[in-house]
């Protein structure tokens, strides 16, 4: 029996609200349920505060600093890196079979379990390195972790970037790299920011590879060879040690909340960057 | 050094393993139009972007014969392609405004050349007066040159090739979608301009270069068929094709 067209529409609209409702409600729920739990211990105190008696009481002041410097380290090596690797793949070579050897590592890369770059991390940058546990660890690490996405991200953002643009660049006089400058990172921007939001958020969130590299501390970082803690990782310690449940969801509420101001920050800063070019 | 801005000698360009032009020669005389005239895909785009290099950019791109400006060869190892570039101006089929302000569009080119900023209002505005668009678009110089319309677009590419102030520019069907009237325009730019700069127009639209040209060029087929005064090409032509062509009992 047929289903006459009407009715399929209908219910593929259906059922495609449904999918997207039951998202939005888990996720609403998730949230709910922490900032529920966890705000009521947020204050100006629970945020600018040390904590006392291992995170049994206080504040969270240095995780929460840890949870700025850490991203910001990693995406300070990641991002360069990555959108470097980006261009010269899709704007100095050609097609061979060595860049699809290098867009497959970094596929690869980008599936390996998050624990596995903390071992390597500790392994390399910890013991062999010597740096210790620290926030240069843990940045190193992290930024391994995420460059794979910021080169994906950047080379498609790039690749979007029309070659009619390029031709133009070129004929006008520009050299490659005056057209990478003016014309193709500009266009690809918005995309190359989308990879690095993604990054940040995963740098943000990270506990395995953390705990391995950056380690532990409570103590305010002083230099990058300091270890420091994140609030991911304060959240996983506070619950899983069952040092503190309040604390742990608090710590887990002010996460939440730095995340979607992130990247309500980052769509604004681009939509600006896109009003600006096109008014 | 005869009078020719350009001369081309036995030009074969392959992409691949297919021919697209067949052993051009012809010179292209200094202060003068050429036109250049031919069906759909015998070569036209290929010749234009040949004297640029822009065809290196294309994979697998092989150049035969000689292209030589002001008796220069172009495609020798030592040449450099980046000042070529800034030699030779070009003005694309479509207009591809770059996704920034009319006046930025403009200064592109100058701004990599190192043209001072304080020289950029009035290069804007002589530029803009050339290509005819100033007064469509004086008062609004820092919005988007893509907001504007196609025949705006096209002339505001025009303008920005101008301001590169090169020696030769070349357009490939600069009209095609244009009203008659942006036509009109670009027609009187391109007559006025040519006391400056060598000009190499490519047109769809036989009549075109019959208005425009000082000489005409007939491309079929990869092959340069017939090259000579635009009065010539047009009613006394050597060859029968040529004579088909421009009749329009072609085909
Ligand atoms: N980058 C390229 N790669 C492969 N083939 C190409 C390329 N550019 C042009 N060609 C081929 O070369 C031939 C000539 O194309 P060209 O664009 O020069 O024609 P044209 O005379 O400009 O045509 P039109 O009037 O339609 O613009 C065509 O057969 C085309 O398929
Ligand atoms: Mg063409």
């Amino acid at each position: 029996m047929r289903i006459p067209p009407k009715y399929t529409q209908m219910i593929a609209v259906a059922v495609l609200a449904g999918a997207t409702l039951a998202t939005l409600a888990v996720l609403l729920f998730i949230i709910g349920y922490v900032l529920n739990k966890g705000l009521p211990v947020v204050s100006f105190q629970f945020l600018f505060s040390n904590p006392e008696d291992m995170g049994r009481a206080g504040g969270i002041f240095p995780t929460l600093v840890g949870s700025v410097l850490l991203p910001l380290l990693a995406i300070a090596i990641a991002m360069p890196l990555g959108v470097g690797t980006a261009v010269y793949l899709t704007e100095y070579t050609r097609e061979t079979r060595a860049t699809k050897v290098i867009r497959f590592g970094t596929d690869c890369l980008a599936g390996i379990p998050s624990i596995i770059f903390g071992l390597f991390g500790f392994i390399f940058f910890v013991v062999m390195l010597q740096f210790g546990w620290s926030l240069l660890s843990g940045g190193l690490t992290l930024a391994i972790m995420i460059l794979p996405t910021i080169i994906r991200t950047s080379e498609e953002a790039i690749r979007a970037v029309p070659h009619s643009y390029r031709e133009v660049s070129f004929s006008l006089g520009a050299t490659r790299w005056e057209t990478v400058m003016k014309v193709v990172l500009p266009n690809a921007l918005p995309g190359i920011v989308t990879g690095v939001m993604l990054g940040i958020g995963r740098c943000i969130s990270e506990t395995a590879a953390v705990i391995f590299t950056a380690g532990l501390a409570l103590r305010l970082p002083r230099s990058v060879f300091d270890s420091t803690r994140t609030m991911a990782v304060h959240f996983y310690t506070l619950a899983r040690e069952g040092i503190s449940n309040e604390n742990a969801y608090g710590t887990a509420a002010v996460l939440i909340i730095a995340v979607l101001l992130t990247n309500l920050a980052a769509y604004w800063l681009m939509h600006r960057f896109i009003a600006r070019r096109t008014k | 050094m005869s009078d020719a801005k350009i001369v081309v000698r036995r030009l074969g360009v392959f992409f691949g393993q297919a021919q697209s032009l067949r052993w051009v020669t012809m010179d292209v005389p200094r202060n003068r139009i050429l036109g250049i005239i031919g069906p759909s895909g015998s070569g036209k785009t290929t010749f234009l972007r040949t004297l640029n290099r822009l065809n290196d950019l294309s994979p697998d791109t092989h150049i035969e014969g000689e292209v030589l400006l002001d008796g220069q060869d172009i495609h020798h190892p030592n040449f450099d392609v980046v000042a070529l570039r800034k030699r030779i101006g070009m003005v694309f089929a479509l207009p591809v405004p770059l996704p920034m302000s009319i006046f930025d569009n403009v200064v592109y080119g100058a701004r990599l050349a190192g043209v001072k900023r304080d020289k950029w209002d009035e290069l804007v505005e002589r530029s803009l007066r050339a290509a005819f668009l100033w007064d469509e678009v004086k008062d609004r110089l820092h919005t988007s040159g893509m907001r504007l319309s196609g025949g705006q677009q096209q002339r505001l590419c025009l303008a920005r090739t101008l301001a590169m102030e090169p020696e030769v520019v070349l357009l490939d069907e600069p009209c095609s979608g244009l009203d008659p009237i942006s036509t009109a325009k670009i027609e009187e730019a391109l007559t006025i301009l040519k006391a400056k700069y060598t000009i190499v127009l490519v047109t769809n639209n036989t009549k075109q270069a019959a208005r425009v040209a000082d000489d005409t060029a007939f491309f079929l087929m990869g092959e340069m068929v017939e090259h000579g005064p635009t009065s010539q090409i047009f009613t006394v032509p050597r060859d029968k094709r040529t004579n088909d062509y421009v009749t329009g009992r072609f085909g």
